[in-house]
């Protein structure tokens, strides 16, 4: 078994979105859905984490961000869109300075739709990110496999 | 021949329980490193009203990591943290082997500049800034450490960790001020709150993640297995204060690490971080009132004669 | 064996004042060149011709010749000085230097043409473990050094084309000076060493006003003026010994001392010697002039900092503890604090607030040579305090400083001099990822760097080792100065260190083409030695310092560092090299760029900020001014140290007083 379902940590970016689902990710973190239950941990850093939780569209200014972060990530790393924007753009994605959804740039594994994406659907979508991770993971194969500590 | 060798170097009866201890502290203390971790975790969830992960998730975060894609900075950052990790090793093993405390403290000062070495080595702004801070925190709580091994020597007449084990009363009732000093560097060692300054214990995006921000994969799950050995050998100090002859008294002192271990989760979870100017300050007030002022009552108790 | 050891000795004073009149004269670089790589091997070899001698006679040796023409001959150079100093003192308005220089030498002379004869003196030369390992740091240390200043003062004269090219000046001096040294290390006739003593203060003002700037002639005066001033504690020493006390002899001063029977006298004569070792020393409150040394070449420095100079004054004191540790007889011992020996008391205290101070005052300093120099004060005040605690315990702590101290502070000093002229820089916050930037000297500064602070290298065990005399000395106070100080040294260093850790993507190495052969060979066998010398704790310990400590204290078993913890030292060297052998820099991974919170520009260095402007992040060390400013920790020690010499002078001038008055 692989252990990089066990503990997903994550990197939560803000392309451009309205701060709606950003709220509703941190919600994820408070003792009320305690994602730390699921070894969740939000670390800020993409050499650090797993998944990649993009909120809102991305737009010409954070593009190269957005490709950076998500190339700064050690494989095997799973991209979550929450919320219709970063899914698809949203209300925005008629906007001149708006490219449109997250896949536009990076590629996504789970899109989480709503507005604002709710907590359960945000933990939910990060539980069918990690059945993608360990898929991943299975398919880098040689690479070698858990040991006990020594 | 081997332990006639041991035996000479060590300066001490070097029997075959040394060798138990030496063994038992490489296999056992990342497991237990790892579960103290755990604990921490599931408690300070609970202290925050969370259900809090499973026991085991530092063990699972390690292996996580373990099975990520290699990446790395440079060239040289992996040497750093693999020597980081095999001095905090040797420092315990000098420790449980019952050696000398200085030779200890010295050791763990080279890992630790290991560490800090390594995350200089990435040139990258929050690594760097956590390396500094994480030096700061080494000149902090520095005078403290060195004061505890002068206070284990001004009591027992050595500073073999054997020896002191060997005494027939326990050093703290000699050394209150230096074990209440010792347990508020405690603080800084273990990287807690207030004082999680290299490494953003909690605050995880304040500093990206500090001195840890370029270390990935392997490299930090071997960062984290340091910690738990260095962990398990800092609750050693505090056994070291309590424990002597009599069991009664190993008992009490094992009694007291996990106390003192739980103390430390209270603080992290009651406290905000405070700047480094609070850092150094009060860990240097506290070792020159309780550690120093300890120290120099001791003298003259033995000056006149009362001890 | 008495003529071997008086030839070499002789070979070892007179050779390089040889060379260093012909020095003066040779005018070509290839020539001189020659010159002074052919006599540095061969100082390096007498003074191992002396080691194996030494080893040969298997312990001290005390010579005895007819020789009192040579005093007459010093005399007459001590007259010439002096009128140098005043000729000097008077073009330059530096009076001082003058009024000490007048005061000192009649004096002395006086005395001793008075005198001669009239107190026998037996002995003029000796040889002893101690003086075995001072002419080994001299005769190796300090001839690398002068094979390294022919390269860097190429440089230097590049660098400074409008000056005269006054080299061969330079070089005569630095000859003179190890000569000096070599005399100081090994004269039992404290006349003769008085002698050497001032040639030394002599030639380090020369040297600091080598390039006659005005800030260079002002900090050559200061650094005159304050060992003048050491040099009048030595004269007054000499006449207080000779009047009172009947003898001239280093030995005869031991011995004395250690009878007991001159109670109160004793005192005297040894604070007045650590007072002048003080001042040679750079303790505070003279401290000022080996900062203001940094005006002169690197070399210089690294001279002074290293082989000569500074560790003629700890030689002094070291060679003086076992009279500071003693209790003054009459008086128990459990009331000792309040009847101890005051001279001893001044030197570890002094000493232990000069460690403190020192080590708060280098974190405030970006400038790498300043930072060299608070730290050479640092360690010589923990050698000092060493000599003042005067257990056996306690010296073997200070030579190994002293050894250790030598080889990686010249190193360091020798290859911050290179980057400076690689670089074009001496400030630390310029040599950001020198390891990939000039990583030729960056290797040795590294070695350099963890040589003076990190186990298992020397400097750390002989600190070990202070740790425990410290403990042991019955003072709690110096346990206090020696753990703050430990902790700011780990600080200064190690920020230090960092800097030059830093691997700076994208930099390649350019700026370390056209390193001099010279420097390089110089700064490799350096390197070498401090890393080696470290391999060999117990057998550099049991063969050479113990021995001497043995002949000189009655009691060399108490409070010493276990024997064992040395060869724990020494596998730790071994394991280290070994591990750096095999896995440094051996990694198979993937290199990726670093992270900088949003868009790294691709260089590692600069990122795009949120105008979509490239903007370069710049990393500085800590330097927390506003706990260990520099001139706060200068004003804190110079009050102290002053209040406590003051204290311990008017004692002396008193129980003087009282001794006049009891003669006459």
């Amino acid at each position: 078994m692989s252990y990089v379902t066990k503990s997903p940590w994550v990197i939560h970016y803000d392309g451009s979105s309205c701060n709606g689902c950003d709220i509703e990710v941190l919600a994820c973190l408070t003792p009320m859905y305690d994602a730390e239950r699921f070894g969740i941990i939000n670390t800020g850093n993409p050499k650090h984490a797993d998944l990649f939780l993009v909120t809102g569209g991305v737009n010409e200014q954070n593009k190269n961000v957005v490709k950076q972060i998500y190339e700064q990530m050690p494989e095997p790393k799973v991209v979550v869109a929450i919320g219709i924007c970063a899914c698809s753009g949203g209300i925005f994605a008629e906007c001149y300075n708006i490219l449109g959804g997250v896949d536009q740039v990076i590629p996504v594994d789970v899109y989480v739709p709503g507005c604002a994406a709710r907590p359960e659907s945000i933990i939910d979508g990060i539980v069918q990110g990690l059945g993608v991770l360990a898929e991943k993971r299975a398919a880098m194969g040689s690479a070698p496999a858990a040991k006990t500590e020594e | 021949m081997t332990i006639d060798f041991l035996t000479n170097a060590f300066g001490f009866n070097f029997g075959v329980l040394n060798i138990v201890f030496i063994i038992l502290f490489v296999v056992l203390a990342p497991l237990v490193g790892g579960i103290l971790a755990g604990i921490d975790r599931k408690l300070s969830a609970r202290m925050q009203g969370r259900f809090g992960p499973p026991i085991l998730q530092p063990f699972f975060d390690v292996f996580k990591l373990m099975e990520k894609e290699g990446i790395t900075v440079n060239k040289y950052q992996d040497f750093y943290m693999g020597a980081f990790l095999f001095f905090i090793i040797l420092t315990g093993v000098f420790f449980f082997a019952g050696g000398d405390l200085l030779l200890v403290i010295f050791s763990l000062t080279l890992a630790s500049m290991f560490l800090i070495v390594s995350a200089f080595s990435a040139n990258s702004p929050y690594a760097e800034i956590g390396a500094s801070r994480e030096l700061l925190q080494m000149m902090a709580y520095e005078p403290m450490v060195l004061l505890t091994a002068v206070g284990f020597y001004i009591v027992i007449g050595t500073f073999n960790v054997a020896d002191v084990l060997a005494a027939g009363k326990p050093a703290i009732i000699y050394l209150p001020g230096v074990f209440i000093g010792f347990v508020f560097i405690l603080t800084l060692k273990f990287r807690k709150s207030p004082f999680d300054l290299s490494m953003s214990h909690h605050a995880h995006q304040e500093l990206v993640k500090g001195m840890a921000t370029e270390f990935s994969g392997k490299t930090l799950a071997l960062m984290e297995i340091s910690h738990w050995y260095e962990n398990v050998f800092l609750l050693g100090f505090v056994y070291l204060f309590i424990a002597c002859t009599s069991w009664v008294s190993i008992i009490i002192a094992l009694l007291v690490c996990i106390f003192v271990y739980f103390f430390e989760t209270f603080i992290d979870n009651s406290f905000a971080r405070m700047r480094w100017e609070v850092a150094i300050n009060s860990s240097w007030i506290v070792a020159l009132i309780l550690g120093f002022g300890n120290i120099f009552v001791l003298y003259f108790l033995k000056l006149f004669g009362i001890i | 064996m008495d003529t071997y050891f008086l030839g070499t000795l002789a070979f070892l004073i007179l050779f390089p004042t040889v060379i260093a009149l012909i020095l003066l004269a040779v005018k070509s670089d290839a020539a001189r060149g020659g010159i002074v790589k052919l006599s540095a091997a061969l100082i390096a070899l007498g003074s191992i011709v002396l080691t194996v001698l030494y080893f040969m006679n298997g312990k001290e040796i005390l010579l005895a010749f007819e020789a009192e023409w040579i005093s007459y001959v010093m005399i007459a150079i001590e007259i010439f000085l002096m009128v140098v100093i005043v000729y000097l003192g008077i073009k330059y308005k530096h009076y001082w230097a003058c009024v000490l220089a007048l005061i000192q030498t009649p004096l002395v002379s006086w005395f001793e043409i008075t005198h001669s004869g009239v107190i026998p003196i037996s002995y003029n030369l000796y040889v002893d473990g101690l003086s075995v390992i001072m002419a080994l740091i001299i005769g190796i240390i300090g001839s690398l050094i002068a094979v390294y200043a022919l390269g860097y003062m190429k440089d230097f004269q590049k660098h400074n084309e409008d000056q005269k090219d006054r080299r061969g000046f330079f070089f005569f001096i630095i000859f003179i000076f190890l000569a000096a040294m070599f005399g100081i290390v090994t004269s039992n006739n404290l006349c003769w060493m008085y002698f050497f003593w001032e040639i030394t203060s002599l030639c380090s003002f020369f040297l600091i006003g080598y390039s006659k700037t005005d800030e260079a002639i002002a900090n050559s005066f200061r650094a005159l003026v304050m060992n003048l001033g050491g040099g009048l504690g030595f004269c007054f020493a000499i006449l207080f010994l000779g009047n009172f006390l009947n003898t001239l002899e280093l030995t005869g001063l031991l011995a004395g001392g250690a009878s007991g029977a001159w109670g109160y006298y004793l005192t005297i004569p040894v604070a007045c010697l650590a007072f002048a070792g003080i001042t040679k020393a750079a303790q505070m409150p003279f401290n000022s002039w080996l900062l203001g040394a940094m005006v002169a070449p690197t070399p210089v420095s690294a001279l002074l900092h290293s082989s000569t100079m500074v560790k003629a004054g700890v030689f002094l004191i070291l060679k003086l503890s076992p009279l500071m540790g003693v209790w003054l007889p009459g008086y128990s011992q459990s009331f000792g604090v309040i009847y101890y020996n005051w001279a001893g008391l001044m030197v570890m205290m002094v000493g232990g607030i000069t460690f403190l101070l020192a080590s708060f005052a280098a974190i405030s300093q970006s400038n790498a040579k300043r930072v060299l120099a608070y730290s050479t004060v640092a360690n010589l005040g923990l050698i000092v305090t060493c000599g003042g605690i005067g257990t056996a315990a306690a010296v073997w702590a200070g030579i190994m400083l002293i050894i250790f101290h030598a080889v990686a502070k010249s190193l360091l000093f020798l290859s911050v001099g290179t980057t400076e002229h690689r670089i074009g820089s001496r400030d630390i916050e310029d040599m950001d990822g020198l390891f990939s930037r000039v990583p030729a000297v960056a290797k040795f500064m590294i070695v350099g760097i963890c040589g003076m602070f990190i186990a298992p290298f020397g400097m750390l065990l002989s600190k070990w080792a202070c740790m425990i005399s410290f403990v042991d000395s019955g003072n709690p106070f110096l346990i206090l100065l020696l753990v703050f100080g430990s902790a700011a040294t780990l600080f200064f260093w190690a920020k230090w260190l960092g800097k030059l850790c830093a691997i700076v993507a994208g930099k390649d190495d350019h700026e370390a083409i056209g390193i001099p052969g010279e420097e390089k060979a110089v700064l490799g066998t350096l390197a070498t030695l401090t890393v080696v010398l470290c391999l060999f704790f117990p057998v550099l310990s049991n063969g050479i310092v113990v021995p001497y400590l043995g002949s000189v204290f009655a009691d060399i078993e108490t409070g010493m560092l276990a024997s064992s913890n040395l060869v724990i030292m020494s596998i730790l060297v071994a394991v280290l090299i070994l591990i750096i052998a095999f896995f440094f820099g051996k990694t198979k991974k993937r290199i990726v760029p670093i992270y900088l919170s949003g868009e790294n520009a691709g260089d590692d260095i600069s990122f795009r900020n949120a105008l979509k402007q490239t903007q370069a992040a710049s990393l500085k060390n800590w330097y927390m001014e506003g706990y260990f400013g520099e001139v706060k920790m200068n004003r804190i020690g110079i009050i102290s140290t002053v209040i406590i010499l003051a204290l311990i002078a008017a004692w002396c001038a008193v129980m003087t007083l009282g001794a006049i008055i009891t003669m006459y």
